[in-house]
């Protein structure tokens, strides 16, 4: 069955293709059929092909599969191919299933807006991108998924193209996250200048077999690839786009900003530990990275009013312990948690979404409360995915991930006990932010009235992904309570198993201090805006605690910083250099065409007569050459 | 027989030098004609009566036709028909007859003549003519046939007359 | 007898002809006029084909001048259905009316 693969990402290209040229006179209906249906299908193949991988694993634990040769230039071969094995089962499946949800989600959320058939194409070419990049089986058909996610991205959050502002928003996206392109690109030149392949396997046996530990060579490689993935998953110090990427559609949101996409740095690096294994500086690096984002973020999430902005960095700070597990060599424990964090994050996305659309477009946390008993479904969904994203010990899926990058960063031969406690107040931070959004949106006083409930095309998904983001994490039973690690032994096959450090500490304590993390950060939530919201209000209102807010609201001034720091030099630089020499020449060539355009068409009458008599005159010319020559 | 060709040369001068310079179109008209019968002359003076024939035939005659109509086209209703007979008058029509006349006679000298001594021996007859034009010219005959269709095609489309709307229609579109 | 040629001659009437109908066609501004004397100079050069044929005493002139003549009647049947077109639109026969494209 594994010969199937190729259909998982033809499917929604298909869709998309189909959708992109009649999508116009396709119907409302028709236009859902095709768009979740290519998703569906998808989602549907992955499942057999996953169930096929697993039961009877191929020889060598992976499958290639060639389609046909590509390029073939100068020492360049290359293939559309791909290739899977343990990790790209694990991505496909998340990408795939949770995009089918989202797309089912989104004939419903999207069932009254202009641009129906568009939105479906946009988000069919996404999810067939995606397939591609984690499907890929050489870097540069990785590198084209990449960039197709990247325009999706770009397309989706400026959906809404009529306010001006998410066409800025789509650009701030699109231009921070190719700083992080070029470099990877010139990674990718590198690599290939050095290897001689870019295909993933080959290139990274190599690299293996020719580079030493710590080689400048592996180190510039690796640096350059983790731009990309920096760039990708907004990870410091590119973060800035996520927040206000959040002006798109929140299906958008949920799958893009909080799934998949931005966690494509996450499999970038994952796909590449070879190199970053040969190079540590940079692996540590992406730990250190990992835990400056997860608290920067955290905290900045605390002072958000927007609920899809909080998400969006909260999937910062939760995308901050994916590098943070990759950074200490925990590929797999990074791999789950991308894996529960997808079924947890869109599910707070969509029933983000849910209350939105309910409360007439208020993103306005504030402004919200009391909807616990108007939108029963949607809240009990909610808790269960802030739960699974404060980590709430052993009922939730994020316990178990989360768990496990904790304890392997604490107990990792690179990790330590500072990136421990960075990820310990992370979880903490994590706890109060979320149960901050749960009690502000569905607790206290009714302050807008319920104008739309959700219908069941977007109550079913979002009830899914409350079932996964509950039982998701059981698939990785703790050394302490049974250990029967099915999760981490799957991805053997593919990664490395992470290099202890030898000191015994006890899981169980890492465990115990991170529930009593958990559950206390429930409480400080509890305490500050339910209990006694006054605290939070006087804190806020107090000079210092006002600044703090402000600053921590704009995101620690990153967009500020970077507007002085780079955007007004560059805008200073164009203006003062828009008038130079060089342009002088380039003006004077224009006006050299003007003037002989306005020459030549003085010549151009529309009187035949004239015209006679220039052809008689040039005729005359012509034989006097031919004749006197 | 260089008499022959300088009389009628200069018949063609002069006829195709008062079609230029001639106010009314059908004058004109009949000074090409003359011309076109000159330079028909010619040819018979120069050993290629076929081309001389065809001169007549087809230009003189099928071509200047198409002039003709298309002035008549040009001129219709009752200001038309008193233009016409103004036309009419000798004075219009006595130059041409003259210059036909001389050509009349220079013709009838050389027939008088006797063939033989018309083209001196150097006649290129029909025969030569056709057998290089459907031998070593085949390809150039079938395309002046393609021409000529594209011509018919083309006369056919440009020349009809539009409707009213579909004038003004054309002329707002512009 | 050789009867020559007189090609000299004929050669000058064809410039003659072709000249005369060159300058009715810039002088003229009556449509019509411009096609006429566009017949005279393609007559013209038939003329010099026939000439230069009869010389060597080739069919080859013959040939070129009926196929001068074929484009000749293909040409003005085309510009006969452009003149009437311009006497429908624009009641008038004068050619610098249609310089609707003028640069």
């Amino acid at each position: 069955m594994l010969e199937l693969l190729w259909l998982i990402p033809a499917m929604p290209f298909a869709g998309f293709l189909v959708l992109a040229t009649a999508g116009k006179k396709l119907s409302r209906t028709g236009a859902a059929v095709i768009g979740a249906g290519s998703a569906g299908v998808s989602a549907l193949i992955s499942l057999i092909v996953a169930f096929s991988f697993i039961s009877s694993p191929p020889a060598g634990n992976s499958y290639s599969q060639v389609l046909w040769e590509w390029v073939n230039t100068g020492g360049l071969s290359l293939s559309i191919s791909f290739y899977l094995d343990a990790l790209s089962v694990i991505m496909v499946l998340v990408v795939s299933v949770v995009g089918f949800l989202i797309h089912l989600y989104s004939t419903g959320f999207m069932a009254r807006d202009d641009g129906y058939s568009r939105f479906f194409s946009y988000m069919n070419l996404f999810v067939g991108s995606m397939l591609t990049l984690v499907l890929a089986g050489n870097l540069l058909l990785l590198f084209l998924g990449w960039e197709g996610v990247g325009l999706c991205s770009y397309l989706l959050i400026g959906f809404w193209y009529r306010e001006t502002q998410n066409g800025y928003a789509a650009l701030k996206a699109f231009i921070v996250t190719r700083i992080g392109d070029t470099a990877m690109a010139i990674g990718l030149f590198l690599l290939f200048y050095n290897l001689g392949t870019l295909d993933i396997q080959q290139a990274m046996g190599l690299a293996k077999a020719n580079w030493p530990v710590g080689s400048g060579i592996a180190i510039a490689a690796a640096a350059l690839l983790l731009g990309g993935a920096l760039g990708k998953s907004a990870q410091l110090p590119l973060q800035t786009w996520l927040p206000d990427a959040m002006a798109g559609p929140t299906p958008v949101s949920a799958l893009i900003h909080a799934a998949t996409m931005v966690t494509a740095g996450v499999y970038l690096i994952a796909r590449t530990h070879v190199l970053f294994t040969l190079a540590p500086p940079v692996q540590s690096a992406v730990a250190i990275i990992g835990a400056a984002t997860l608290l920067v973020a955290g905290f900045s999430a605390l002072a958000q009013h927007d609920i899809k902005r909080v998400l969006a960095y909260s999937t910062i700070s939760q995308i901050g312990y994916m590098f943070l597990a990759l950074g200490v060599g925990a590929w797999s424990a990074a791999i789950f948690h991308f894996m529960t964090h997808a079924f947890f994050k869109a599910l707070l996305f969509l029933g983000a979404g849910v209350v939105i659309q309910g409360l007439n477009e208020e993103h306005d946390m504030f402004r919200m409360g009391g909807l616990r008993k108007e939108m029963p479904a949607t809240f009990w969904s909610f808790l269960i995915g802030a739960a699974s994203l404060s980590a709430l010990p052993l009922v939730t899926a994020g316990f178990y991930s989360k768990d496990l990058v904790l304890w392997d960063v604490w107990s990792s031969r690179t990790g330590g006990n500072w990136l421990w406690a960075a990820g310990l107040l992370g979880a903490l931070l994590t706890s109060i932010y979320s149960f901050r959004m749960v009690f502000l949106t569905f607790y206290g006083e009714k302050k807008t009235p319920v104008t739309r409930t959700p219908g069941p095309v977007m109550l079913i998904p979002v009830i899914a992904l409350a079932a996964l983001s509950a039982v998701g994490g059981f698939v990785e039973i703790p050394g302490t309570m049974g250990n029967v690690p099915l999760f981490s032994g799957f991805l053997e096959t593919a990664l490395p198993k992470m290099v202890f450090s030898g000191v015994p500490e006890s899981e169980l304590i890492s465990q115990i201090i991170a529930a009593i993390l958990s559950v206390g950060g429930i409480y400080v939530a509890y305490f500050f805006w339910l209990a006694l919201p006054e605290y939070a209000r006087d804190f806020t209102k107090h000079p210092a605690g006002s600044a703090l807010h402000r600053f921590l609201f704009s995101g620690w001034g990153f967009d500020w910083l970077y507007a002085r720091l780079f955007v007004r030099p560059y805008v200073w630089a164009a203006r003062v250099n828009k008038r130079d020499v060089i342009d002088l020449f380039y003006s004077g060539i224009a006006l050299i065409n003007r003037l002989s355009h306005y020459a030549l068409s003085a010549t151009q009458t529309g009187k035949v007569r004239w015209y006679v008599m220039v052809l008689g005159f040039g005729a005359f010319i012509t034989i006097t050459i031919v004749v006197f020559t | 027989m260089r008499d022959a060709f300088y009389i009628s040369a200069a018949v063609a001068f002069v006829s195709t030098l008062m079609v230029i310079i001639q106010k009314k179109v059908v004058h004109a008209l009949l000074y090409l004609i003359i011309s076109l019968l000159s330079v028909a002359v010619i040819f018979f003076t120069l050993g290629a009566p076929f081309a001389a024939a065809l001169e007549v035939i087809i230009y003189a005659g099928a071509i200047m036709v198409l002039f003709v109509f298309v002035v008549m086209m040009l001129n219709l209703g009752a200001e038309a028909a008193r233009q016409e007979k103004s036309w009419m008058s000798p004075r219009m029509w006595i130059g041409p007859s003259v210059l036909a006349a001389i050509l009349l006679a220079d013709m009838l000298v050389l027939l008088a003549r006797g063939p033989a001594f018309i083209s001196g021996g150097n006649v290129v007859g029909p025969k030569h003519v056709g057998m290089a034009l459907f031998g070593p010219y085949l390809a150039g005959v079938e395309l002046a046939s393609m021409l000529l269709l594209a011509g018919l095609a083309g006369a056919y489309h440009l020349g009809r007359r539009l409707k009213k709307e579909e004038l003004a229609e054309r002329e707002t579109r512009r | 007898m050789i009867f020559s040629v007189p090609m000299e001659e004929g050669l000058v009437l064809a410039w003659v002809l072709f000249v005369t109908g060159l300058v009715g066609v810039i002088v003229r501004r009556d449509i019509i006029f411009i096609l006429m004397s566009i017949e005279i100079m393609l007559n013209a050069a038939g003329l010099a084909f026939v000439i230069a044929g009869a010389r060597w005493a080739q069919p080859d002139g013959q040939v070129m001048f009926i196929f001068i003549m074929a484009m000749a009647a293909a040409e003005v049947s085309v510009g006969l259905a452009l003149v009437l077109q311009l006497y429908y639109r624009r009641k008038t026969l004068d050619v610098d009316s249609a310089s609707g494209m003028k640069g």
